[in-house]
């Protein structure tokens, strides 16, 4: 879409130009998405190394900037090793289904009004869609591993990602009443405003905020939820039996699936793109730049979250979905229904 | 053209994980073709216009009822040999169930007559000028509310049943009261005592 003007202004018809222009965003889009994470990741342990009082990776290139990426070299120089007793297809499947699965997520984020791959209708239900296929890699990983640990751990993500869906179903619903409307482009729209005031989360939404930002944490086996892979009960969880790329296609696959929870937060609660005052310097900025801070510190929470919090027990985890998140947010739906049929009109 | 493509590539992918779901010798391998199939349905139900039907499908069966089916089917521990033996006696019996079910659609299909309203509604999958969550919702909640609330109260009672059937109380279970751990204090959980020296506490 964004390219499509261009490319049919150099003389191609336009389906064909729409295919490149398409084809060539989700390329960009990608190259960007993957250099950002690399990045994030030595942020969040940096971040982590701070509150614990070390230095963190500082070795690889200046104050470690390159150490994401000698990862990423020794991971895929690595022997792949395929277990003998595992069912070597799903084995294989699953690390795919996990990094497919998180990029396509990104394919209806608006970056900045109009700078999106897909602006679809139904936007913000692909994006609950595809977050609640993730738990699909960790099952078929655990199950295909034929190993113990790997199988209890595939349960446990079983269990834990349905019940957070449900909480974060409930939170999705009040925003999109709020907004009325499925499209993203459209909730971060509903949201403008004279200043920050107008965004979600200083609206009667504000509760739903720690809601879906702690929902997020379980739905993306975060600390304090990472009960998937605790490895204190089953040594590394459903990778146990990983090594090499597929490993890192399970490490990139939650990374992008934390970064999108951090940009569906900013969405959905802090206005995705607009600037917090509407007014000159702040509103010439590209738009990009307020989501790219805004995903930024969602992520410094997430990291600062898994420097700070003790993991949770696993009955304690069931208990706050269940009990605690889904009656707040059903709740919630039925106020913010409430509010916006009888206050809201007359406001 | 291109519809044509997308139509019949997500329609031989819809058929064929579709038997290899009743094929498959491994039955977590069926419900993961169950789940390929679901894709594809939901891919035709967004050539067809009605994405948010598709999503819905996604949403509801492949990211929560399938991830149960597979829950369950995973820790299933089934002897295929045992199970294989002897399913060639029903043979008969499926076949004539299988027969009567296709002469049932066939019937269905050449028989049934749509109101004309209906008819209209089946050429344009969206009012003009709403999307297609409007319509549905227009339809659900505002046209036929009494029936949704029925079904709704009707899936109450299925869920309060099956609670109900499966609760059990049990007496002497030791269960944690968060309330009562938060308002602990250090006064009352912890007693310091003065142990004298060789008597022990």
């Amino acid at each position: 879409m964004l390219f499509t003007d261009l490319f049919t202004g150099l003389g191609m018809n336009h389906s064909f130009a729409w295919f490149v222009s398409q084809f060539l965003s989700i390329l960009i889009f990608d190259v960007v998405l993957l250099v950002l994470i690399a990045y994030l990741l030595l942020a969040d342990r940096k971040i982590w190394a701070a509150v614990q009082m070390r230095r963190g990776p500082n070795v690889v290139g200046p104050f470690g900037l390159l150490q994401t990426f000698a990862d990423l070299t020794k991971f895929l120089l690595k022997e792949v090793i395929i277990p003998a007793g595992s069912n070597k297809v799903v084995f294989m499947l699953a690390p795919l289904v996990t990094v497919v699965l998180a990029f396509a997520g990104w394919a209806v984020v608006p970056l900045d009004k109009g700078w999106v791959v897909a602006d679809i209708n139904v936007g913000i239900l692909y994006l609950f869609a595809m977050s609640s296929l993730g738990v699909y890699g960790i099952i078929m990983a655990g199950w295909a591993s034929n190993s113990k640990y790997p199988f209890l751990s595939a349960l446990r993500a079983a269990a834990q990602m349905v019940s957070y869906e449900v909480s974060i179903g409930f939170v999705i619903i009040t925003v999109l009443l709020f907004a009325g409307s499925l499209n993203l482009t459209k909730i971060v729209e509903a949201q403008a405003g004279a200043s920050m005031l107008s965004w979600n989360v200083f609206s009667i939404l504000f509760p739903m905020l720690p809601i879906f930002f702690v929902s997020a944490l379980a739905e993306t086996n975060r600390p304090p939820f990472d009960l998937v892979e605790a490895e204190s009960e089953l040594v590394a969880g459903f990778f146990v039996e990983y090594s090499s790329t597929p490993f890192l296609l399970f490490f990139l696959g939650e990374y992008l699936a934390i970064v999108l929870m951090c940009a569906m937060c900013s969405i959905l609660f802090l206005g995705g793109w607009l600037p917090p005052l509407d007014i000159w310097p702040l509103n010439a900025i590209p738009g990009i730049f307020w989501f790219l801070i805004k995903i930024c510190f969602f992520f410094f929470m997430f990291a600062m979250v898994k420097a700070m919090v003790p993991r949770y027990r696993y009955d304690q985890l069931m208990r706050l979905g269940w009990k605690v998140f889904l009656p707040t947010s059903l709740l919630w739906v039925v106020v913010t229904a409430g509010w916006v049929l009888f206050v809201r009109p007359h406001l | 053209m291109f519809e044509a493509i997308a139509f019949y590539f997500f329609a031989a992918i819809l058929i064929a994980s579709a038997v290899m779901v009743i094929a498959a010798r491994n039955p977590v391998h069926s419900v993961l073709f169950l789940i390929l199939a679901f894709f594809n349905a939901a891919g035709l139900f967004v050539l067809l216009g009605a994405e948010f039907l598709a999503m819905i499908l996604i949403v509801v069966y492949v990211g929560a009822v399938a991830v149960l089916f597979l829950f369950v089917v995973m820790m299933l521990d089934i002897d295929f040999a045992e199970l294989k033996r002897g399913s060639l006696q029903y043979l008969p019996f499926g076949v004539l169930i299988g027969l009567i079910l296709v002469a049932e659609l066939v019937m269905v299909g050449s028989v049934w007559v749509l109101k004309p309203a209906s008819q209209a509604a089946l050429a344009s999958a969206t009012p003009a000028g709403i999307t297609n969550t409007e319509a549905l919702g227009r339809i659900l909640y505002t046209d036929y509310i009494y029936y949704f609330q029925i079904a709704g109260l009707v899936l109450l009672v299925a869920m309060i049943g099956a609670i109900v059937l499966t609760l059990r109380s049990r007496p002497g279970v030791r269960r944690q009261v968060i309330s009562d751990q938060n308002a602990r204090t250090a006064a009352t959980a912890v007693e310091m005592v003065d142990v004298k020296p060789g008597e022990g506490a």
